[in-house]
């Protein structure tokens, strides 16, 4: 049994995905010599060379575009963007030519990049460095979105985001970068598209993804006290997004509770309260609640807080659910 | 050099241009470029036929048998002649305007035409097996994809090189700057290849940049030059020189090829509403196939039954294409679900069979 961290085990999978594969490529701000600034790219260039593993300029746009060009030599990017706010300068290459190049090209051409974005607030960081960016992504056709919530998964997720002959957007939560678990890292494991029931409970069903599942579990110890059984269920991907486990969960427990950073407002909460009414609309005993961040920019590290979904915002949402 | 009266005005301002055929024909520099009489005949050959097409994909819009079409009418030789400089394997990253260089490259231009056509993105035909990428319409984000093309280049250790074509307003973006600057950092096998046709849509140079484009590539660390866009023989050799420098791995060039868009932006604009009519007339003085076939001929390279033939096999050439255009279905409802993913999701298909039922 090994302790892992969650940027140690994206640092072994980054290792892992290069060792078996010579045609990726690692390219970002600070991530060769100086291992990245959460060190998920520690020393990647000394084991694989300057020419595999690339510091490069302050150009999002570029850094990317880059990446597109690569694809059509057969090389398979790995980009990091150094924190979520700084991905937009990159926004309109991942929207106009990742997502959409395969179909240009009439699938001649595979886009296999991984962006890799340490996304998500909770660590007091300054402005522009807590971005909830999810749903640009999600929202954009041709790409997949994951976000690891733990050291074990962020490894598989990472490795099949690398394997995945489509783009890739991996939302690494910087607040879980060094929470530990113990176990086995495995490629194996639960595909992209695949959530994840992680505590069962009959009661209420607590949908989370990123940090937010570590609160949603610690939510459901404390329901549990209170005699109320929650289960809580991480998403893992949004993109596609595991419909099919959704509405399982639905029909187990009537009742739906979504807990994201984000705000609410079109927030990815509204698409899972869409599709449980699509899928499982019958089985519902109670409106879906979404316990989210507020609909402002992302506050001082002062008032993250109280911005972020709490336990007890949580614990209350799914406490009112259960009494409809 | 030329005449500077020669010049049309307030377009062509600042450093004179390299060019070694003035605007009446005569020779002005070395037009011994390497090109034997033959491959200068193509040179004429191409750059009619272009013309020639490019004025049948006009009317074809005006049909209602392409969708907008943005015309390349003035800049043949800009074209035709870095593209003629291209070997094989080399990689071209174009904009939606380079639809003679993807002549020279052997692109099928009724598939080339779909785009224009509103029967696919991007170009139905092969970016690989072709080395010309996919028609590409946001402003500069191409340059980006081509330094990523010179970087794997560059890995692969071949002697190819990425060449990138961007406008005038393309420089304005932040691409031209960032894809500029990796370039220079990283000595990439990539031309940066500005035509300067003096307008982006309603702009006018002089309002686009206070500066002069090729005097950029010092503050990234590599040569660039201005050169007549409108003498293809100029164009032939500087491209030349840049290919072969990038392939000698000693980096990237910038190439500033000023030329001048005799159309409108697009069949969409009525450039009349931003653009003096004198302007333009003056602009055709400086015509580039007549100032080519003017040389040719002089020279003892073609003589005026050659040019005739062009004007035939052009006639030819637009007719054929035509027919292939205004055959082309609109593609089946299920192609807009085919290659947006290689491995597509379950909740994907689903939609599919939801669209298609």
């Amino acid at each position: 049994m090994t302790t892992w961290t969650m940027s140690g085990a994206l640092n072994r999978a980054l290792h892992d995905s290069m060792g078996e594969d010579g045609r990726v490529l690692v390219l970002g701000e600070d991530v060769g010599m100086s291992g990245g600034v959460f060190r998920v790219t520690d020393g990647l260039r000394a084991a694989f060379g300057e020419r595999r593993v690339f510091d490069t300029p302050i150009s999002e746009a570029a850094i990317v575009g880059a990446a597109v060009g690569l694809c059509f030599g057969g090389w398979r990017p790995v980009v990091e963007l150094q924190f979520d706010a700084f991905s937009y300068p990159a926004f309109e290459q991942i929207v106009d030519h990742v997502a959409k190049m395969r179909m240009r090209t009439r699938g001649r051409v595979d886009i296999p990049i991984t962006i890799r974005i340490p996304a998500f607030g909770g660590i007091k960081g300054k402005e522009h460095h807590g971005e909830s960016p999810e749903t640009y992504f999600a929202h954009t056709a041709g790409l997949k979105v994951v976000v690891p919530s733990g050291a074990l998964d962020a490894y598989t997720l990472l490795r099949l985001a690398i394997a995945d002959p489509d783009p890739v957007v991996v939302l690494e939560p910087k607040a879980r970068y060094w929470s530990k678990q113990d176990g086995e890292l495995a490629t194996e494991g639960p595909a992209i598209g695949e959530g994840r029931v992680l505590t069962k409970g009959s009661d209420v069903t607590l949908v989370a993804y990123g940090a937010m599942v570590q609160r949603a579990k610690d939510a459901a110890s404390e329901l549990a006290h209170q005699g109320i059984g929650a289960q809580v269920v991480d998403l893992r991907s949004l993109s596609p997004l595991d419909d099919q486990l959704l509405q399982r969960c639905a029909e187990e427990t009537g009742r739906i509770v979504v807990v994201h950073e984000a705000p609410r407002h079109v927030g990815f909460g509204a698409e899972v309260a869409a599709r449980v009414m699509e899928l499982a609309f019958d089985s519902l005993a109670a409106p879906i609640a979404r316990v989210t961040g507020w609909d402002t920019p992302y506050p001082p590290a002062s008032l993250e807080d109280h911005y972020l979904p709490s336990v007890d915002r949580i614990v209350a949402a799914a406490k009112e659910t259960v009494g409809y | 050099v030329a005449d500077p009266q020669d010049q049309p005005p307030a377009l062509w301002v600042g450093t004179e241009p390299w060019r070694v055929i003035a605007p009446d024909g005569t020779a002005v520099g070395d037009t011994v470029v390497g090109l034997e009489p033959s491959e200068l005949r193509e040179l004429l050959r191409w750059m009619v036929v272009a013309r020639r097409l490019d004025r049948e994909c006009i009317a074809l819009q005006r049909q209602g048998e392409l969708t907008v079409y943005p015309g390349f009418e003035g800049q043949e030789a800009a074209q035709i002649g870095s593209a003629t400089a291209l070997d094989a394997a080399d990689m071209v990253w174009p904009t939606f305007r380079e639809l003679a260089v993807a002549l020279v490259r052997g692109v099928d231009p009724v598939q080339y035409l779909q785009y224009h056509r509103g029967t696919w993105h991007g170009g139905p035909y092969d970016p690989r097996a072709t080395r010309f990428g996919p028609i590409c319409i946001p402003i500069a984000t191409q340059i980006a994809h081509a330094a990523g093309s010179a970087l794997g280049q560059q890995l692969d250790r071949t002697d190819e090189v990425s060449i990138a074509y961007f406008g005038d307003g393309a420089t304005s973006e932040g691409d031209f700057h960032e894809a500029a600057n990796l370039a220079g950092v990283w000595h990439l096998p990539l031309v940066l290849f500005c035509q300067n046709n003096g307008w982006a849509i309603s702009l006018p140079t002089a309002e686009q940049t206070a500066g002069e484009i090729w005097r950029r590539a010092e503050g990234y660390g590599f040569p660039g030059v201005r050169v007549d866009g409108n003498d293809v023989l100029a164009v032939y050799a500087a491209t030349l020189a840049a290919l072969d420098r990038a392939r000698r791995g000693d980096g990237p060039t910038l190439i500033e090829a000023m030329t001048y868009r005799i159309g409108a932006h697009s069949t969409a604009d009525d450039a009349r509403r931003y653009r003096a009519d004198p302007e333009v007339e003056a602009a055709r003085a400086f015509d580039p196939i007549a100032r080519f076939r003017t040389w040719l001929v002089g020279a003892g390279h073609a003589d005026e039954a050659f040019v005739a033939d062009c004007e035939q096999e052009a006639e030819r050439f637009a007719f054929g294409v035509r027919a292939g255009v205004i055959q082309t279905p609109a593609p089946p409802a299920e192609w807009q679900f085919d290659w947006v993913y290689a491995d597509p999701p379950a909740t994907f298909q689903q939609m599919r069979d939801e669209a298609l039922r």
